[in-house]
């Protein structure tokens, strides 16, 4: 739609945001872009004063289709909600998003760009983002991909918004690829050191075996298997390990997911005693870190959450070192950037990219990078 | 953007432009040894196109690196001087992408062809970008895996290139696109600084901008090595092939299929009148009576294979297949797959020339959409067979035609679009993994709005100010748009679901 078109007659939340926006705009006013609330503590410091810009009320499913494997949501819907009606049809969003609260909303999920246990064998949110509607800072609302799995027609704009923090503008609507619910699945665990772990993940890894996730904590490493039935019956045959009750497995999985197991409670109980929690993505090879603090290893090797007190720039060495990086996700000293800083020509074009869709600078200011 | 510079390139007259060759020459010669640097006629000639040879032009340089230092040299002076750079790679491309510019550089990056490192404990590789496609799984098949994404060019085509095209292939559905596929590219920007966007780990901070690098068509920056990612090879592939004796109900069972949970690895579908082409070409066995076929495929575990088979024939016969035949060994699975990855030769045998468009549309649209190309047909009065990714509702439509009839030629562009605007009125695209190119820019001022355009050309210039990296192609300019004369037809937010729509 161009920006001279009025908006539709059922479009009045849209049409509220626009004139927020164009408001905003027009008095050089920054604002919070705001969904649930539930990820309020993600980001770089922000200025939690700014007027807020309330997405909550752009709600509901526009459009699903089960035999097209895509839904179309309009992004202040709760993904409680979106995810209800995806598992009514046997279907999913493989990627798994944490929900750190009941409130969360479809473009709070696309914006923090955060996956769950299954990313390593599925992909990332940025993977099931085949479309999406932006508001941008000039108040203009702008269609980019589309509803189609296969589409190379112009930028593939719609993908950058998966952990853009909102920075690019606010998401209205997104199309997401959903996947059926898998036929089968199984979880089984071993009693294995990180590094036996961690060389056995990555042999695995190369044979066709179903391994949806893995979580090593303490000594145990937990695999959940999921495909067809009898490839799922073949692996917990022939990979060994014990097996885990379902309804035991369910429980751990979704804690996992949704940062309530016990690693996580006793991270943030740690977190409010001082420490940071720190979550490191490296290459799945990467050996075991050579950091005190309690360990979480996910995505096979890929993510390592540490809740540490060893100082901010060693962690972040650590990271760099081993090919990946580090996020402050949790606590510690608000003066370490949360986020690893960017090479210099990557910072640039960032900064040009944000200058292109929102030349003021008004849509949550230095949220992911600091100054921008 | 593709305005000014077309018409400053437009605008030179013979001796601009062989003075600006000279300045180029002169200054590229700092940069490369004197085998690297092309830039007589008769050198440049085999430069002239890629896939999509009815367009054609000379390039003012053919610039033949083989170190990544030169490759910076060479975007320096280019960048120095302002002269326009188009990367290539294999020139396989479908829609012009590698068309060079008539007063710009030709970067040719065939020499980057080595394959650096394949690593089976991370399943990744690492490859310069010259690097053909299919070398990349040959590479890795000692380790029992292979690099997913199989272009029906994957025999030449470049890594290089597949990552300007966000190339596909069958097996897409199941197993992604390049993007899916990729996890870092490093290469230069148009300045010629180093970059890297992705990591091999799997998520980067700040903005994610390999999605936009990915099937940028060369015009955010140059690639000269990625990491892929490689996947464990199946153990067992087989493949069902359906006959229907109606295009709506073949339409239909691809749905179903879907509907039921099943992700095939491959779902391709024919027209009647590809499969009678085909045929005649590989002697496979076709239903000729039918009026389409599918071809569904099932890769995994031996068990996996049995028990998914065992569910698609039941869907397919459920949605009416008339005949059914299940691959009993890798020979005939192969024989299958022989007519539909011979589709386009095949035409080539039936017609002096054909176009082959790349729309997408939702599957559930694939009978619609059948049937409006066959009433196209009579309208413009000229033959299409069709092939088509059906599991991801992208469509090859073959034009025949005759080039040498300029009234042909004329129709057959004319019946390129209408198939191209049909598909985004269904709610589609006009490209699903050729590109833009040259060849679709007046259809994207049908997706997309003035407003929709203008930041893609911000995008653009946030990685390329001055707009000298492959000029002139993917966005048209609103000048473009406004000469075409065809209304963008998309809307940005879906009415709710209650109200009717396409």
């Amino acid at each position: 739609m161009s920006a001279a078109e009025a908006p539709g007659p059922s479009d009045t939340a849209l049409e509220a945001l626009v004139s927020q926006v164009r408001a905003a705009a027009a008095a050089g006013q920054p604002l919070r872009i705001r969904g649930g609330g539930t990820k309020d503590f993600y980001g770089e410091r922000h200025d939690p004063a700014l007027p807020v810009l309330d997405v909550s009320p752009l709600a509901g499913i526009s459009s699903y289709e089960p035999s097209e494997l895509v839904v179309t949501v309009r992004a202040g819907t709760p993904l409680v909600q979106l995810e209800q009606a995806l598992a009514s049809q046997g279907q999913c969003l493989p990627f798994e998003p944490p929900r750190f609260g009941p409130g969360g909303t479809v473009g709070g999920m696309v914006a923090a760009g955060l996956a769950g246990p299954a990313r390593a064998s599925v992909g990332g949110v940025r993977d099931y983002v085949l479309g999406a509607t932006l508001l941008d800072g000039r108040g203009q609302v702008l269609s980019f991909g589309g509803q189609v799995m296969k589409n190379v027609a112009g930028y593939d704009v719609s993908r950058v918004l998966a952990g853009s923090l909102g920075v690019l503008g606010v998401i209205c609507e997104v199309s997401l690829k959903v996947l059926p619910l898998p036929a089968a699945s199984a979880t089984i665990r071993f009693e294995w050191d990180q590094a036996r772990a961690l060389r056995q993940l990555n042999s695995w890894g190369g044979q066709p075996w179903p391994i949806a996730a893995s979580a090593w904590w303490e000594g145990m490493l937990v695999l959940r298997l999921a495909g067809a039935a009898a490839a799922v019956q073949t692996a917990v045959d022939k990979l060994g390990g014990e097996p885990v009750e379902p309804g035991l497995a369910a429980t751990f999985w979704q804690g996992l997911r949704d940062h309530a197991d016990e690693f996580f409670v006793g991270a943030h109980r740690a977190v409010a005693g001082g420490a940071t929690l720190w979550r490191l993505s490296l290459p799945q090879t990467a050996p075991p870190l050579a950091l005190s603090g309690e360990l979480l290893v996910e995505w096979g090797g890929a993510q390592r959450w540490l809740c540490t007190s060893a100082p901010a720039a060693a962690v972040r060495e650590a990271a760099g070192t081993l090919g990946g990086h580090a996020t402050r996700f949790r606590g510690g000293d608000p003066s370490t950037g949360v986020f690893a800083p960017l090479s210099p020509p990557l910072a640039r074009i960032q900064r040009e990219l944000k200058k292109a869709f929102d030349p003021q600078g008004l849509f949550n200011p230095g949220r992911l990078v600091t100054g921008m | 953007m593709n305005a000014p510079l077309s018409a400053a390139a437009l605008a030179a007259t013979p001796e601009d432009r062989n003075r600006r060759q000279a300045e180029v020459v002169s200054a590229l010669r700092a940069a490369l040894p004197a085998h690297a640097l092309l830039w007589r006629r008769e050198d440049t000639v085999p430069y002239e196109c890629d896939g999509l040879t009815a367009y054609r032009e000379q390039p003012l340089v053919v610039a033949l690196p083989e170190t990544e230092e030169q490759v910076q040299a060479v975007l320096r002076a280019c960048h120095r001087l302002a002269v326009p750079v188009v990367a290539r790679g294999a020139g396989t491309g479908l829609s012009g992408g590698a068309l060079p510019h008539r007063l710009g550089v030709t970067l040719s990056l065939a020499k980057f062809n080595r394959i650096l490192k394949v690593d089976a404990v991370s399943r990744t590789a690492i490859v310069q970008c010259g690097v053909r496609n299919l070398a990349i799984s040959e590479a890795a098949a000692p380790h029992g895996l292979y690099y997913a994404p199989d272009p029906s060019s994957q025999i030449a085509c470049t890594i290089g290139g597949n990552i300007a095209e966000n190339s596909g292939g069958v097996h897409c559905l199941k197993y992604g696109l390049t993007l899916h596929n990729v996890l870092r590219v490093r290469g230069f920007t148009v300045e010629g600084e180093a970059v890297e966007f992705g990591s091999e780990a799997l998520d980067t901070p700040g903005l994610d901008l390999l999605p936009l690098v990915v099937g940028s068509e060369g015009m955010l920056a140059v690639t000269v090595e990625a990491t892929v990612r490689l996947v464990p090879k199946p153990r067992l592939a087989r493949c069902v092939m359906a006959s229907f004796d109606d295009i709506r109900r073949a339409g239909d069972a691809v749905a179903a299929i879907i509907a039921a949970g099943i992700i095939p690895a491959g779902l391709e579908m024919m027209d009647k009148p590809m499969t009678a082409a085909v045929e005649d070409y590989v002697h496979a066995g076709y239903d000729l009576n039918a009026e389409a076929i599918l071809l569904c495929e099932s890769d995994g575990t031996p068990e996996e294979v049995a028990e998914e088979i065992d569910r698609m024939l039941g869907v397919l016969a459920g949605a009416g297949a008339t005949r059914m035949e299940v691959s009993k060994d890798e020979a005939q699975r192969l024989r299958f797959w022989s007519g539909r990855k011979n589709a386009f030769p095949a035409s080539g045998r039936i017609s002096p020339d054909y176009m082959c468009m790349d729309s997408t549309i939702p599957r559930k649209r694939l009978a619609d959409i059948l049937l409006a190309i066959q009433q196209m047909e009579q309208k413009y009065q000229l033959r299409c067979a069709n092939v088509f990714h059906a599991g991801d509702g992208n469509l090859h439509p073959l034009i025949l035609f005759d080039a040498n009839d300029a009234d042909q030629m004329h129709r057959c562009e004319q019946f390129g679009a209408e198939i191209l605007e049909t598909s985004v009125q269904m709610g589609g695209t006009v490209t699903g993994e050729h590109g833009v190119g040259v060849e679709k820019l007046n259809s994207m001022c049908v997706q997309f709005s003035p407003e929709e355009r203008a930041l893609m050309f911000g995008v653009k210039a946030a990685f390329d100010p001055a707009g000298t990296l492959n000029p002139g192609k993917v966005i048209p300019t609103l000048q473009r748009c406004a000469e075409y004369g065809r209304m963008h037809v998309r809307k940005g937010l879906l009415p709710f679901a209650e109200l009717e729509r396409f």
